[in-house]
């Protein structure tokens, strides 16, 4: 099996953010890591590679930062990367984003596209769903297990609450991968080696501007959210803020 | 003409998903505040019956959309109904609660009809004649106000919790149901759903639970989830956790609270190095009290506690469990 995938660099979990002077996204100097979901997908596309072999290729948009996310793909065992760079990527809109990887993999053939079901900075979870669409392609979201079979694929969707739904399905699809589903490798020293020698074609924005439009959705504006409560900040040393705490365990809360 | 607002309503099983009532709530609030008239949808293989227990609230009119195909949900058919539905019958903007059966067709039938959905929304403002969507990002660290910019239907997903379902104003009479019958053509829907299931019996009913110690990341090591357990039996409390505690094997699935696992409202929900995703957020913020305890001034947790403590878990937690075995001591 061919698999495309979309993985995407977002800033660092507990990096701090701070926002640019105009108030519409943050400053870019902070340390930036691979979305989590995405390296999920990567893992599952490399163990269903594994499994029935084929190529496994990674695209990511975004500026020359973002490739760190590719390398690190290549050296995890992806076979080549796509690189749509330029930093405007990083200001388009779902639907945007869809069009632009869609342009990017015109002439490729893939059986199966993965995205992480959504990421830490837009948050949107939609790219995926949007690319199927553009495709003309079947997909199915928050996906915990992948089991191929004659007919196409089985699938397991994660719904809420704690339930589940195996979904049958043809191929080619898209699917947006629920981190947990497998357990994450790390890249080895031979891999990391590898990887200078495997392929990345760099797209760039010029080629795809055709397919991309005006963004229908726009921040109007970005900001600290206001607090709806009072908090109550204890401080002082460990010992003091124990006992405040137990102090409000007891009297104010009374739950001890 | 006053442009119009469309709520389609969440159905399973011919039950209205309650989170349906807020979404109506929303579109009541915002229809009253621009002046536009609101309508409602609810879409199944039979839905009379739903249809009128909608109509019962203030709304112009209610659509009842059938078709054999719609059960069981398919994103296919979802999208390939409601793409009919809205060629005869337009709304300028379209309100849907953000589930994950929302999630998995909104963004296929917004790009069907060339337009976007603004997910996973908070709240609106309505600014000089200009209406935004509020929308976390970042995890909940930022907030941005949002608008939309096309020609075309402006859909809106709202995250659980974001209006109140007691809030929904009745009708002074029952508003008038309209039947749509669409028909998909076979070749439509490629994906075949099975029945829908658990994993195992849940073993922990965390719903009942009066107080819940959860943990995070910042628990660090599995090894270190025994000091979380050491507080959580001082206390009398549950133990949760966070969905990568989970993921990570440390605690059973059963014990996820989040938009995942279980959804809790405690008297108290005492967080230990949990940052605040979105998805954590939305199974808990429903607890009378927090108390968050996180190195990160910033994480988001901070936003909803109660009583907070920017300092190291590690530091603060061991003292922690002896003063509480004092004060219980101590009567």
């Amino acid at each position: 099996m061919n698999i495309l995938v979309c993985m995407k660099q977002v800033p660092q979990k507990d990096a701090p953010l701070k926002l640019n002077e105009a108030g519409t996204w943050i400053r870019e100097d902070v340390s930036y890591e691979v979305n989590e979901p995405d390296a999920f997908a990567l893992e599952e596309a490399l163990r269903q590679k594994e499994k029935h072999t084929g190529e496994v290729v990674v695209i990511t948009a975004g500026p020359a930062r973002a490739s760190q996310v590719l390398r690190e793909a290549l050296a995890k065992g992806a076979d080549r990367a796509i690189h749509l760079e330029d930093a405007a990527f990083v200001g388009l809109d779902a639907y945007n984003t869809a069009r632009a990887i869609a342009a990017a993999i015109k002439d490729e053939k893939f059986d199966l596209i993965f995205t992480g079901l959504q990421s830490d900075d837009y948050g949107y979870a939609q790219t995926g769903v949007i690319l199927a669409q553009i495709l003309g392609w079947p997909h199915a979201t928050i996906i915990m297990q992948i089991e191929k079979n004659d007919a196409g694929i089985r699938v397991k969707r994660e719904l809420e609450a704690g339930f589940f739904q195996f979904v049958d399905m043809p191929l080619p699809a898209v699917l947006t991968i629920q981190s947990g589903i497998n357990k994450l490798r790390y890249a080895t020293l031979i891999g990391i080696k590898q990887a200078k020698t495997k392929p990345l074609r760099k797209v760039m924005l010029a080629e795809v501007q055709s397919a991309i439009g005006a963004n229908l959705q726009k921040i109007e504006k970005l900001y600290v959210p206001q607090k709806s409560k009072n908090t109550e900040f204890l401080e002082g040393p460990p010992a003091e803020v124990a006992r405040k705490l137990a102090e409000k365990l007891k009297n104010e809360l009374r739950v001890i | 003409m006053a442009e119009s607002i469309l709520v389609i309503v969440e159905q399973r099983e011919g039950k209205l998903n309650h989170v349906s009532w807020e979404t109506i709530a929303a579109g009541q609030a915002i229809a009253d505040h621009i002046g536009w008239s609101l309508e409602a949808a609810v879409l199944g293989s039979s839905v009379a019956a739903i249809a009128s227990e909608v109509a019962t609230k203030k709304l112009a009119k209610v659509y009842a959309i059938e078709s054999p195909k719609l059960e069981p949900y398919t994103p296919d058919a979802f999208a390939y109904v409601l793409k009919e539905f809205f060629e005869k019958h337009p709304a300028k903007l379209v309100l849907m609660p953000h589930t994950y059966q929302v999630r998995d067709f909104v963004p296929k039938l917004a790009t069907a009809l060339e337009t976007t959905a603004i997910s996973d929304a908070i709240g609106y403002k309505y600014d000089n004649g200009k209406l935004l969507f509020t929308r976390q990002m970042f995890q909940g660290k930022f907030v941005a106000d949002v608008s939309f910019a096309g020609p075309g239907a402006c859909f809106v997903t709202f995250q659980n919790g974001s209006f109140r379902a007691d809030k929904v104003e009745a009708g002074a009479a029952a508003a008038p149901v309209e039947a749509v019958t669409v028909d998909v053509p076979d070749g439509v829907v490629r994906n075949h759903p099975q029945e829908v299931f658990k994993e195992a019996k849940q073993a922990v009913d965390l719903t009942q639970a009066e107080i819940i110690v959860s943990v995070g990341r910042g628990i660090k090591e599995q090894k270190n989830i025994e000091l979380a357990k050491q507080l959580a039996d001082a206390m009398g409390a549950e133990l949760a956790a966070s969905r990568p505690i989970c993921d990570s094997g440390w605690l059973p699935m059963d014990r996820q609270v989040g938009s995942s696992g279980q959804t809790v409202a405690p008297k108290l929900y005492l967080a230990l190095g949990i940052s605040g995703a979105i998805q954590h957020i939305v199974g808990m913020k429903g607890a009378r009290s927090i108390i968050a305890i996180n190195k990160d001034s910033e994480a988001p947790i901070f936003e909803i506690a109660d009583y907070a403590v920017v300092s190291n878990l590690f530091d603060v937690v061991p003292p922690l469990i002896e003063e509480v075995k004092k004060a219980k001591a101590g009567g």
